[in-house]
């Protein structure tokens, strides 16, 4: 390739390039976000049922200033917290190869699925009144009430959201780390710098860009939170989020609901440009680095104990959810299980097990493969563009995580209800929202790696005579890889557990893992209860297999480079 | 090669997935279809569906969005090119909302002499009532007698301190059933008194939750919780016998119906305006209120039929029977006084 003649060529494509890979993301944020979004506003603020005196409470009372506070500081707290017990979990998972390690990874993120209302169970069979912990504690001489007692407060929604999302967070800030070149710790060893020095100013600076990708995603997944503080926290709390629910479902003042759905995607975009520029500043010299089992005994009970506070924190409301569901008022039984197979009631639109993990598995996994393309495009374009610019693309294109997502499943059903986007009586739309809530989360792990790679590594394999393909496929791709596994976890998790659109786009021909529990949920009755735990259960072990799987599509060979 | 073998490996599932997906994608097969938009409770024996479709050469899809406040929102946001032809499940205390938007064209059917008339809706049947059930306190009979307390028989009981902290209700500001059951308690202690009481009770440790699954799965007693005395339906002790796991003879729980203090909450079914199948679907409205449709609910939904033909399962009247009146509030009260009644109730007990 004659390097001369194509640079002038290259500097004037090198322009429209980011646009090229970033025109498929845009198309289908601009087509599948803000195309309902506008309806949706539109016809709640000037539409036919719309009253614009519904708008005033939102200057006339300070409730609504105090529930913005509300909504930023937990989320903060939340975030803080998260990403406190994330970095151990984190250098263990990146560090250390153990038997076991992706049932472990697998099992910790699982979490990430479950409806809350299934959550408040788990909780509640672990930690209430007569949940095996208090049970196993009355046992001891001298216990005569329950000690653990499990009331609605603002730690259970930190525990909750802390529950939900340190397997996030340690497997984002886990997969940069593993590409972190230990001989610059080395040497800065050999100069005097002790272990604490060599934390704080080698590996966290290398770090910095995958603990601001983890925590933007952990804060936003808290600011938008709605199951847990309707449900764990109880009625004295709410965010943003619940109050647009509240008053577009059950007060039905549409204008307000509108102005604060804004208010929440405003606070989202700027957050998200803020963090998108900070986090572009982190030069890297990622090379990919193998795990290897722990040398000292020291080492193993390090690791050891990091795994196990993990699991007992993640795993044992979990396991204590799933004996629930193999215990009834009789004793231990299998009945929950074998009875979800059978039409005991002669129902019409009856949903077997199977019929709707094959449906939930059919949908995260399309959701899945259209969410990395989607995503990895959106880290590619974002990061070739101008900072400033490829700050606020990259936050308009991650606005689905902010976005109300009531509001965003009746924009769906106003717009796309017409051909030649007749889209509405098709599980297309339920498969466009799931995809537009995963693609997010590959786009965030992705592009926080992609901003580690040294640039002069691609210089080099480009001198060597790679072309951009090659470039990608034997520099980039490598060292992402882990990167977008961890994307692709997410966002398969994302899909799995999504209910917020799917709530007003559901199709009957469709029901869904989420689906099912909510309906066995909802009915009075020992076996419509031991059902939904039943159901549960197979979400967790279905959601939980397929992590294990989509972990082990990592290329040997791309390990080094 | 690895590398290509697995991408090429993702590309083939992709398309297996994709192709699974589309195939099959239209079962419009020159039929007609009847569309019923509902809220995620219906539930009807398949055989009398199929029969239906087979009286009437149509299909039924039924769509259900989530409870029946957001089925009501949904409705009103797409009434310009509604998604159904026929919509169950608006309640009296949403039944308002839903006129004032006027989604329905009326339609009086001819088998509404069979039901009761203070259970229809208006003069001008834009809606038709197609079944009932009561908003009540229900109680664990084990756990109350374990703690030897004894049942409470009026709502004024629940102020006493032996209740203290153990009575769970829905807030009213998030959920239908607190919302019906605040309504009977402002007919049963009449506007002035009914914040005196949601005080005391505040005061004896109250517990209030965000919905009926929060209240029933988590904090009753009966399910693991804490509170043996739960705000639910008349019908709950009935279901509790007749899904229970291991089967058994009598009921685990119990229903408090003093005079005025449940909720009658009716549900109706409306003819959707826009429709293309007027026709189809009246007949749908009356295929609902039919004898077989409406002795087939009660064990469906657990609510009580309102054709005076139908009998209901035999657990109904043992353990669910409501021979007490229930508050007397209409739907053009709960309407206007709402937002006040709610805001109050959020003052005295939340703040």
């Amino acid at each position: 390739m004659p390097i001369g003649g194509s640079a002038p060529r290259q500097a004037r494509r090198m322009d429209l390039a980011p646009w090229a890979l970033l025109a498929l993301p845009l198309a289908f944020a601009l087509l599948f976000l803000v195309y309902p979004l506008q309806s949706i506003l539109r016809e709640s603020l000037v539409g036919e049922s719309a009253s614009l005196a519904d708008l005033r409470p939102l200057w006339s009372d300070s409730y609504y200033l105090e529930r913005l506070w509300f909504t930023t500081w937990q989320a903060i707290v939340s975030t803080g917290i998260t990403l406190a017990l994330a970095m151990p979990c984190a250098y263990v998972f990146a560090h250390y190869d153990f038997r076991g390690k992706s049932l472990v990874m697998a099992v910790v993120t699982i979490p990430f699925v479950l409806p809350t209302v299934v959550v408040a169970v788990a909780f509640s069979a672990l930690l209430g009144p007569s949940g095996i912990a208090n049970s196993a504690l009355l046992q001891l001489p001298g216990v005569e009430a329950a000690p653990i007692d499990l009331s609605n407060s603002i730690w259970l929604i930190l525990a909750a959201h802390v529950f939900y999302n340190v397997a996030l967070a340690s497997r984002i800030i886990a997969a940069s780390w593993t590409t972190i070149d230990p001989r610059i710790g080395e040497a800065a060893a050999i100069l005097g710098a002790g272990r604490f020095e060599r934390f704080v100013r080698v590996t966290l600076p290398q770090l910095r860009a995958a603990i601001l990708a983890a925590g933007s995603l952990v804060f936003l997944f808290c600011f938008t939170s709605f199951g847990v503080i309707l449900i764990l926290g109880g009625p004295h709390y709410s965010t943003i989020e619940t109050e647009i629910y509240r008053e577009l479902i059950f007060i039905f003042r549409p204008p307000l609901a509108a102005a604060l759905a804004m208010i929440q995607l405003a606070v989202t975009f700027g957050f998200l440009a803020v963090y998108s520029s900070l986090s572009r500043s982190s030069g890297g010299a990622a090379t990919a680095q193998r795990t290897r089992v722990p040398r000292s005994s020291r080492e193993a009970a390090l690791a050891a104990t990091v795994i196990v506070l993990l699991l007992v924190f993640t795993a044992a409301p979990l396991l204590a959810l799933a004996e629930r569901s193999v215990h009834s008022s009789g004793g231990y039984t299998l009945e929950f299980y074998r009875s979800l197979g059978e039409n005991v009631r002669r129902q019409a639109l009856f949903i077997t097990p199977f019929r709707a993990i094959w449906n939930s598995l059919t949908f995260a996994g399309i959701a899945t493969l259209l969410a990395l393309p989607l995503g990895t495009l959106t880290a590619y374009g974002a990061q070739k563009l101008r900072p400033r610019l490829g700050s606020l693309v990259e936050a308009f294109l991650l606005l689905p995580l902010g976005v109300s997502a009531v509001t965003l499943g009746l924009g769906f059903i106003i717009t796309f209800d017409e051909a030649p986007l007749n889209l509405r009586e098709t599980r297309w739309l339920l498969i466009v929202a799931h995809t537009l809530a995963a693609y997010p989360f590959v786009a965030r792990a992705v592009s926080a790696q992609l901003r580690s790679i040294d640039p002069r590594l691609r210089e080099a394999a480009r001198v060597l005579g790679e072309g951009a393909t090659g470039v990608f496929l034997r520099v980039d791709l490598p060292l992402i890889w882990r990167s977008v596994v961890v994307g692709a976890v997410f966002a398969f998790a994302t899909s799995m557990g999504e209910f917020g659109a799917t709530l007003l786009i559901a199709r009957p021909e469709w029901p869904t893992l989420p689906v099912a529990i909510f309906r066995y949920l909802g009915q009075p009755g020992e076996l419509n209860y031991g059902q939904a735990l039943a159901m549960s259960t197979i979400l967790m072990a279905v959601t939980g297999a397929g992590f294990v799987i989509i972990d082990r599509l990592r290329v040997r060979q791309l390990g080094t480079f | 090669m690895r590398l290509r073998l697995s991408i090429l490996l993702i590309l083939l599932v992709a398309f297996s997935l994709v192709a699974s997906a589309a195939c099959g994608d239209d079962d419009s097969s020159g039929s007609k279809t009847l569309t019923l938009v509902s809220h995620d409770s219906f539930a009807i024996s398949e055989d009398l569906l199929k029969q239906f479709e087979k009286d009437n050469g149509a299909t039924v899809k039924v769509l259900k969005k989530g409870d029946a406040g957001a089925m009501v929102t949904s409705l009103i946001f797409s009434k310009k090119n509604p998604e159904g032809d026929v919509t169950f499940g608006v309640d009296n205390t949403f039944l308002s909302r839903a006129l004032d938007a006027d989604l329905f064209v009326p339609y009086s059917s001819p088998l509404l002499t069979k039901v009761p008339n203070d259970l229809q809706a208006d003069g001008s049947n834009r809606v038709t009532p197609i079944d009932f059930g009561y908003v009540n306190f229900n109680y664990d009979i084990d756990a109350l007698k374990k703690a030897n307390l004894p049942v409470p028989q009026r709502l004024e009981d629940l102020t006493d301190t032996k209740y203290k902290g153990l009575v769970v209700v829905e807030n009213p500001a998030s959920s239908s059933p607190g919302l019906a059951f605040l309504t009977a308690t402002v007919d049963y202690f009449s506007k002035d008194g009914y914040l005196a009481w949601w005080k005391a009770m505040r005061a004896n440790g109250l517990v209030v939750v965000d919905s009926w699954e929060t209240a029933y799965n988590t904090n009753f007693t009966l399910k693991g919780g804490k509170q043996p005395i739960v705000l639910s339906y008349a019908t709950s002790p009935a279901f509790e016998q007749m899904f229970a796991e291991p089967a058994r003879d009598d009921a685990p729980t119990a229903n408090i119906l003093p005079p005025k203090g449940a909720f009658r909450q009716v549900e109706y079914a409306g003819i959707l305006r826009g429709t293309k199948n007027e026709a189809l679907a009246r007949k749908f409205i009356d295929f609902l209120l039919s004898k077989a449709v409406q002795e087939d609910i009660p064990g469906q939904m657990a609510v009580y039929p309102v054709n005076n033909e139908a009998a209901v399962p035999a657990a109904f009247d043992k353990f669910s029977k409501v021979e007490t009146a229930p508050a007397k509030v209409s739907a053009a009260e709960i309407a206007s006084n709402r937002d006040k009644w709610i805001a109050d109730w959020t003052n005295t007990v939340l703040r």
